[in-house]
C-alpha cells in the first residue's frame, strides 16, 4: 500500500509490446500536490508510461496506485485522471461546451452539477467566449486550453499531460508553459507531464524523472539534475547549449587529477561520489556557462590559454568554441562581448562545478 | 483581373483538356440532350423528329411494367444502401481491431466488387437455382423437403438482387469507410476513453461524425450504382419472373432495344435523369452555402 501523502506509485511497472520489452521493472512514486515531469528522447518510453497510469496501456507485470488505491486493472475512468493529450483530441463535431459536458453526461452526472463544473473550468481557464464555438474556430492555444478544461472538469485529483506543448508555435508554448504552472500553483493537483522539452521539464516541474530505454535514469529536482547529472546520458539531454565532455585519464593520489593531452586538471575541489578508486579512462563534462573568461578565470582553481576558433550569436549571450587538450570546448559570454575568431583567451572553471563520469559505463564518479 | 484571367487559361492547360472537354460536352451534354428531346417524339425504331409533347410521358407512366420498375429501384436502393452502409461500416470496425491477416480479409471484402456484375450475377443464378443450386445441392444430401429458390418466385426475387447487391457493395463501402475510420486521430479514442464513453457511444457520436466524407463518397458510389443498375439483373432474373424485378434502366434498353420504341425509352431515360439532377442541384446549393458561410468566417 501507499503511503500517506503518496498520490501515484507505480511498483515493478513492466511493459513489452510482444517481444519488445519497452518498460523494465519502473518505480515511482508521485507526492500528492506534485509536479513530476517525465523527460526523456523519443522512443524512450515516457509517453507508454503515462498511457499505462491513465490505463490507455495494459500492463506487463507490476501494479499502480493512485490515492492508495489499487488501479492496476481499472478502467481509465475510475482512475479519477485527467488527460491532455498532444493533438488536443477535441471531438471536432462538438462545440467547445459540449466538449466538456460530454463524458460527464455520459456519466450521468445531474445537469447543473455539469454546468457549474464547466463555468468553473471556464472561468479558471479564461475559455468562456468560446464556450459556442467548434475547436476548428479556435486557435491551437485555445484549443489545448479547452483539453485542458476537459480534464478540469472531470474534478479529477490526477492530471496527465502528454506533450501538450509540442504542437504549438514556441511563442505560445512558453505563454502556455506560465499557464499551466499559474494552474498548478491554483489547484495543487498531482500533475505528470511528459515532455521532450527540456526548458518545459526544467520551469514546471518538482522533479524530472530523466528517462532513457524505458529506465528512470534520474529522479529528482531540476537544479540537481543539472548540476549534477547521475550519468553522461542526463549530463548530454539537459542543457542548452550541450555540455562540454572532455575525454580523459584520471589519476589516483591526493589530490586526485584529470589529465587530458598536456593539460591537467586538478580534482581537489571535486566532489566524488563515492571513493576514488585507483585511474582509468574517464569523461570531464564541465557546461558553457560555468566556464569564465578573461581576468576572472585566474581566480579559478583551474585556467588555461586558448584561441577563440568559432564565435556563435544568440542574442541574449554568446557562445564561443575554442579548444581545451585538442577537443572543442565551448563557453559562454555576455553578448556585449566582442570576441573575434584566433582571439587568444584566458579561460578557467571550478571543478566542484563539473562532472566526471566513468569512460566505461558512463556513470557519475 | 488580366494574371488571373492568364492563369485560369494557361495555353497547354487548355490543350490537354480540350479532348476531354470534347467528349465530355460531346457524350454527355449533347447526348443528354437528344435524349431529351427524343422523349417528346413518337420515335419508333429510328429516332424521328415528329414531336408529340407528353404524350410518351402520359405512356409511361401509364405502363405497369414501368411502375413496377420505380417501385423496384426504391426498394431495392433503400434496401441495399442502407444496409451497405451499415454492413460496411460494421466490416471497416471489425478490420480495425488489428486484425492478423488484415490483407486477405480486405481481398475478400473487396473481391465482389472487382469482378464483372455479370460474372457476380450468373454465380448468384446457379447458386440459387432451383434445379443446380443450393436447393438440388441440399435435397441430394437428403434433405428432400428442403425448398429455396427465391429468384424463381415474383415476391421474393427482389431480395435476392438486393443480397447479391449488398455482397457486391458492402467491400468497397468497408474500403472507404475503412480508410476514414484511420484518419481518425489515436488519441481521439484516448481521450473519449479516459472521458469513459463506451466504445458504441464513441462511434456513434464522436467518430461517424468525423467521418462525414467518407460516409459522404460511399454514399455517391452506392447511389450511383443503384440507378443504373443493370447487368445485376440481367445476369440474375433477366428482370423476371414476369415484370417482378424490372429496373428502370433494364426497363429503357428493353424498349429500345426489344419493343423498338425509342421515345418511350428516351423519357423513361429522362426519368432517370431527374433526381440526379435534382441531387447534383441539392449539393451544388450545400457547397455553395458552406462557401460563402466560409468566406464570411474568414
Amino acid at each position: 500500500m501507499a503511503e500517506n501523502g503518496t498520490s501515484v506509485s507505480i511498483q515493478d511497472l513492466s511493459l513489452s509490446f510482444g517481444a519488445v520489452p519497452v518498460l523494465h521493472t519502473l518505480n515511482l512514486d508521485v507526492a500528492e500536490g506534485e509536479f513530476i515531469v517525465l523527460l526523456g528522447p523519443s522512443g524512450c518510453g515516457k509517453s507508454t508510461l503515462l498511457n499505462c497510469v491513465a490505463g490507455l496501456l495494459d500492463i506487463s507485470e507490476g501494479r499502480i496506485f493512485i490515492k492508495g488505491k489499487n488501479v492496476t486493472w481499472e478502467e481509465p475512468k475510475d482512475r479519477g485522471i485527467g488527460m491532455v493529450f498532444q493533438s488536443y483530441a477535441l471531438y471536432p463535431q462538438m462545440t467547445v461546451e459540449k466538449n466538456l459536458s460530454f463524458g460527464l453526461r455520459v456519466a450521468g452526472i445531474p445537469k447543473d452539477e455539469i454546468a457549474k463544473r464547466i463555468a468553473r473550468a471556464a472561468e479558471i481557464l479564461q475559455i468562456e467566449p468560446l464556450l459556442q464555438r467548434k475547436p476548428a474556430a479556435l486557435s491551437g492555444g485555445q484549443r489545448q486550453r479547452v483539453a485542458i478544461g476537459r480534464a478540469l472538469v472531470r474534478d479529477v485529483d490526477v492530471f496527465l499531460f502528454d506533450e501538450p506543448l509540442s504542437n504549438l508555435d514556441a511563442k505560445l508554448r512558453s505563454e502556455l508553459r506560465v499557464e499551466i504552472k499559474l494552474l498548478h500553483r491554483k489547484l495543487q493537483n498531482t500533475m505528470i507531464y511528459v515532455t521532450h522539452d527540456q526548458i518545459e521539464a526544467m520551469t514546471l516541474a518538482d522533479r524530472i524523472a530523466v528517462m532513457k530505454g524505458g529506465v528512470i535514469q534520474q529522479l529528482d529536482a531540476p537544479q540537481t539534475i543539472y548540476n549534477r547529472p547521475v550519468n553522461r546520458f542526463v549530463a548530454g539531454f539537459l542543457g542548452s547549449p550541450a555540455m562540454n565532455f572532455i575525454e580523459g585519464q584520471l589519476e589516483g593520489g591526493t589530490p586526485a587529477a584529470f589529465k587530458t593531452g598536456d593539460v591537467s586538471i586538478s580534482l581537489d575541489r571535486y566532489a566524488f561520489d563515492g571513493a576514488v578508486n585507483g585511474s582509468g579512462a574517464c569523461v570531464l563534462g564541465i557546461r558553457p556557462e560555468h566556464v569564465v573568461f578573461g581576468e576572472a578565470a585566474n581566480s579559478m582553481p583551474f585556467a588555461t590559454d586558448a584561441a577563440v576558433e568559432i564565435v556563435e550569436p544568440m542574442g541574449s549571450d554568446t557562445l564561443v568554441w575554442t579548444k581545451l587538450g585538442g577537443r572543442n570546448f565551448s563557453f559562454r559570454v555576455e553578448a556585449e562581448k566582442t570576441l573575434r575568431n584566433g582571439d587568444p583567451v584566458r579561460i578557467g572553471f571550478d571543478p566542484a562545478r563539473a562532472s566526471l563520469f566513468d569512460a566505461q559505463s558512463g556513470n557519475r564518479m | 483581373m488580366q494574371k488571373s484571367w492568364r492563369r485560369r487559361f494557361h495555353l497547354p492547360a487548355v490543350i490537354g483538356t480540350i479532348p476531354m472537354i470534347l467528349v465530355a460536352v460531346g457524350v454527355f451534354v449533347i447526348g443528354i440532350g437528344f435524349s431529351v428531346l427524343w422523349s417528346f417524339t413518337s420515335s419508333k425504331l429510328f429516332p424521328t423528329y415528329d414531336f408529340v409533347g407528353l404524350a410518351q410521358y402520359r405512356r409511361l407512366w401509364a405502363d405497369s411494367r414501368w411502375l413496377v420498375s420505380v417501385n423496384n429501384i426504391w426498394f431495392f436502393g433503400l434496401m441495399s444502401i442502407t444496409c451497405n452502409m451499415v454492413f460496411g461500416y460494421l466490416l471497416a470496425v471489425f478490420m480495425d481491431q488489428r486484425i492478423r491477416q488484415e490483407d486477405l480479409f480486405r481481398s475478400i471484402f473487396l473481391y465482389p466488387f472487382a469482378m464483372s456484375l455479370i460474372v457476380t450475377g450468373l454465380v448468384w443464378q446457379w447458386v440459387l437455382d432451383p434445379n443446380l443450386g443450393l436447393q438440388e445441392a441440399l435435397r441430394n444430401l437428403g434433405w428432400s423437403s428442403f425448398s429455396f429458390a427465391p429468384l424463381v418466385d415474383a415476391n421474393t426475387a427482389i431480395y435476392a438482387l438486393v443480397v447479391a447487391g449488398i455482397w457486391q457493395g458492402s467491400g468497397v463501402t468497408m474500403a472507404i469507410l475503412l480508410a476514414g475510420l484511420r484518419g481518425v486521430d489515436e488519441e481521439i479514442w484516448k481521450a473519449a476513453k479516459v472521458d469513459g464513453i463506451p466504445t458504441w457511444r464513441t462511434h456513434l457520436s464522436i467518430v461517424a461524425p468525423m467521418m462525414k466524407g467518407a460516409f459522404a463518397t460511399a454514399f455517391v458510389l452506392q447511389c450511383v450504382s443503384v440507378v443504373r443498375v443493370y447487368d445485376l439483373v440481367i445476369a440474375m432474373t433477366g428482370g423476371g419472373p414476369g415484370i417482378a424485378t424490372s429496373m428502370p434502366a433494364v426497363y429503357v434498353i428493353q424498349l429500345i432495344t426489344v419493343r423498338q420504341n425509342v421515345g418511350q425509352g428516351m423519357a423513361a431515360a429522362t426519368m432517370m435523369l431527374l433526381p440526379v439532377l435534382v441531387v447534383l442541384a441539392f449539393s451544388g446549393i450545400v457547397i455553395w452555402r458552406r462557401n460563402r458561410l466560409g468566406g464570411a468566417e474568414a
